[in-house]
């Protein structure tokens, strides 16, 4: 699968990284899925639910992911991954982040890094959960 | 008919692309079951090697999560919805390393560094720390100005409230030039110019049920210097609530308290103070004044309170209550044990979310001294017509010193039930206060003496000052 991503939603995910350093951002990327390639169209940025370690944990919890989805679906879109940062960390998904994975979902995550935000990448786990692969993300001009 | 099954997009590829299945079971755990009889592939992203249902995979039957009900053993009935709902949870590997000290932040805090309690270590753990200040007023003063300058990484606030002349006695985050500004606004210049280092994060609302929770989440310590029971009790609840160590202070005239209430390792607000006081029966400090320094004080040791939790250095108040005498200069302590009836923080709590904390400090329902009001520019123009009228200023001596209408009689509220035979009792007669709360238990006492056309002036002198005579001074 390819992730394509307008450049409009690259920097709302990065401003959304930089504004809530050195805590971790997370939200939701709604979109379609169609030959092999997931579409985003829109961002649903989320408050980070954990209570605790908000520099290295987010969490995202049912009813906010229900909410989420129901305002996706009523534009004919659906969640086709998810977005989070790990601040003053590399844009690479941790043992956790795979523990925790669903599969199919795009997980972008975006490096900040003293506060600026840096490179970012998508992954994807693997059918039988063993390992997260890098995805293309494909960046259309729109 | 059987049981529809709403499978999330990334399940999808699983279950040959489809978003809603139909399968027959009479169990939430049979349901699941059959599915990945079915869909063998699903079957590890629901279920850990040990047959559990992943954390982060939650099942509602009809809109209600199983962990509510009876979990796998829910039954389920033909016609029913069960939705299978992500939780989405991840994060870095390792706890972030704390953040490091810029050269200005090390010259900065050079009388800190130099502290083996402190240290480099302590001084990065101040940075990365988050205090909550519900408050910006008087206890909120000298506590936001020290753990600003201590270096506190964020600072947030809560107050919506403007900066009022009689604030500058005792607020002094609050400058004459910010009169009529927001106290918050007043408040972020101030912190920044402390010290720029320092992120503010500002809520302009009053602190409510509904907001709290997710306002108190964001931080790692909460001050309350609040000066209302019911935002006191909100503050502590939200705190057990979260696990969030609450510093707590209080003023009133010359004394001051404070502790810290955390219920993970001690009692919290309500293992002292189970139930509010009735309303109206500790005044406030509108009412009752309070010393310019003493918030200074307390505030100052809320501060000091806050920065030891942070830093892990020396023993906290927890589990003790500090009571400050201003007029004879002396600390005391009361040790404070957690009660394991607590409803809050016991064993088995009965509060288990935020509640209506107005209710339950018993102000809006029913008011305790109810009666007849009359406004400062009805009385003005009744009086003028009705020379016969009563007056009584039922403050103290030393208020109708500061200030006192013209043609009043003076009868402070301690001694009037004994002189209740200065008054007649066929006249028309008008009690007095500051603010409009001590004149309504005047009228209580004199009508339950029998006296029958008693009205309370609405906002007492204040209101007079306001709306009828601008030479009558505030205070």
């Amino acid at each position: 699968m390819t992730l394509v991503l307008e450049p409009r939603h690259r920097d709302a995910m990065r401003r959304h990284g930089e504004a809530d350093y050195p805590r971790e951002a997370c939200g939701l990327i709604g979109g379609t899925a169609e030959d092999g390639r997931k579409i985003a169209v829109s961002l649903v940025p989320l408050r980070n639910a954990r209570t605790d370690a908000l520099r290295n944990r987010y969490l995202i919890d049912p009813d906010a992911f229900r909410r989420a989805q129901d305002t996706l679906e009523r534009d004919g879109l659906e969640v086709i991954g998810v977005y989070h940062s790990h601040p003053d960390h590399p844009p690479v998904p941790s043992a956790f982040d795979r523990d925790h994975a669903w599969p199919w979902l795009s997980y972008v995550i975006v490096e900040v890094r003293g506060g600026r935000a840096g490179e970012h990448k998508s992954w994807v786990l693997a059918d039988d959960r063993g390992a997260f692969g890098e995805e293309t993300i494909w960046q259309s001009r729109s | 008919m059987a049981v529809t099954i709403l499978i999330p997009t990334p399940l999808r590829p699983f279950v040959d692309g489809r978003g809603v299945l139909q399968l027959e079971a009479t169990s939430v755990g049979e349901l699941l079951e059959r599915l990945t009889v079915e869909h063998d592939a699903l079957r590890p992203h629901l279920f850990a090697d040990d047959g559990r249902l992943r954390s982060f995979v939650n099942v509602y039957v009809n809109d209600r999560d199983i962990r509510q009900l009876s979990q796998k053993e829910t039954p389920v009935r033909p016609g029913d919805t069960v939705s299978i709902v992500p939780s989405i949870a991840g994060g870095t590997a390792v706890a972030t390393e704390l953040p490091k000290l810029s050269h200005e932040e090390i010259l900065r805090y050079s009388r800190h560094l130099i502290l083996p309690q402190v240290g480099p270590a302590g001084q990065r753990k101040l940075k990365a720390a988050r205090v909550l200040l519900v408050g910006a007023g008087g206890l909120g003063s000298p506590a936001a100005l020290y753990l600003a300058a201590a270096g506190v990484g964020t600072l947030g606030l809560v107050d919506f409230d403007v900066v009022d002349k009689t604030n500058l006695q005792r607020q002094i985050l609050h400058g004459t030039s910010k009169i009529g500004t927001s106290k918050l606004e007043s408040a972020k210049e101030r912190i920044h110019d402390i010290n720029p280092n320092v992120r503010t994060e500002t809520f302009e609302t009053r602190l409510t049920s509904e907001n709290a929770l997710a306002i108190l989440r964001e931080f790692d310590v909460v001050a309350d210097g609040t000066d209302n029971f019911p935002t006191r009790y909100l503050v502590n609840d939200a705190c057990v609530l979260l696990g969030k160590p609450n510093v707590y202070g209080s003023i009133f005239r010359f004394e001051g308290q404070a502790s810290v209430f955390y219920a993970k390792e001690g009692p919290c607000y309500r293992c002292l103070y189970a139930e509010p006081p009735p309303p109206g029966l500790v005044p406030s400090c509108a009412e009752g004044g309070v010393l310019g320094v003493l918030p200074g004080i307390i505030g100052s040791i809320q501060a000091l309170e806050a920065l030891k939790l942070i830093l892990g250095a020396g023993e906290s108040l927890i589990g003790r209550l500090l009571l400050f005498d201003a007029l004879r200069l002396q600390f005391r302590e009361l040790r404070l044990e957690k009660d394991p009836a607590c409803p809050v923080c016991g064993g088995n709590p009965t509060v288990t979310e935020l509640i209506d904390y107005e209710a339950f400090c018993g102000i809006g329902a029913a008011p305790a001294y109810a009666g007849p009001e009359i406004s400062a520019s009805q009385l003005a123009a009744e009086w003028k017509r009705n020379s016969a009228l009563v007056v009584v200023d039922v403050r103290e001596p030393h208020e109708r010193e500061i200030a006192h209408i013209e043609g009043t009689t003076l009868i402070p509220l301690s001694e009037l039930p004994g002189r209740l035979g200065e008054l007649d009792g066929h006249a028309e007669i008008v009690t007095h206060c500051h603010h409009g709360v001590r004149s309504m238990k005047a009228l209580e006492i004199l009508r339950a003496a029998g006296f029958g056309k008693v009205r309370s002036l609405q906002g007492g002198i204040d209101a007079w000052s306001v709306t009828v005579d601008p030479d009558v001074p505030r205070y």
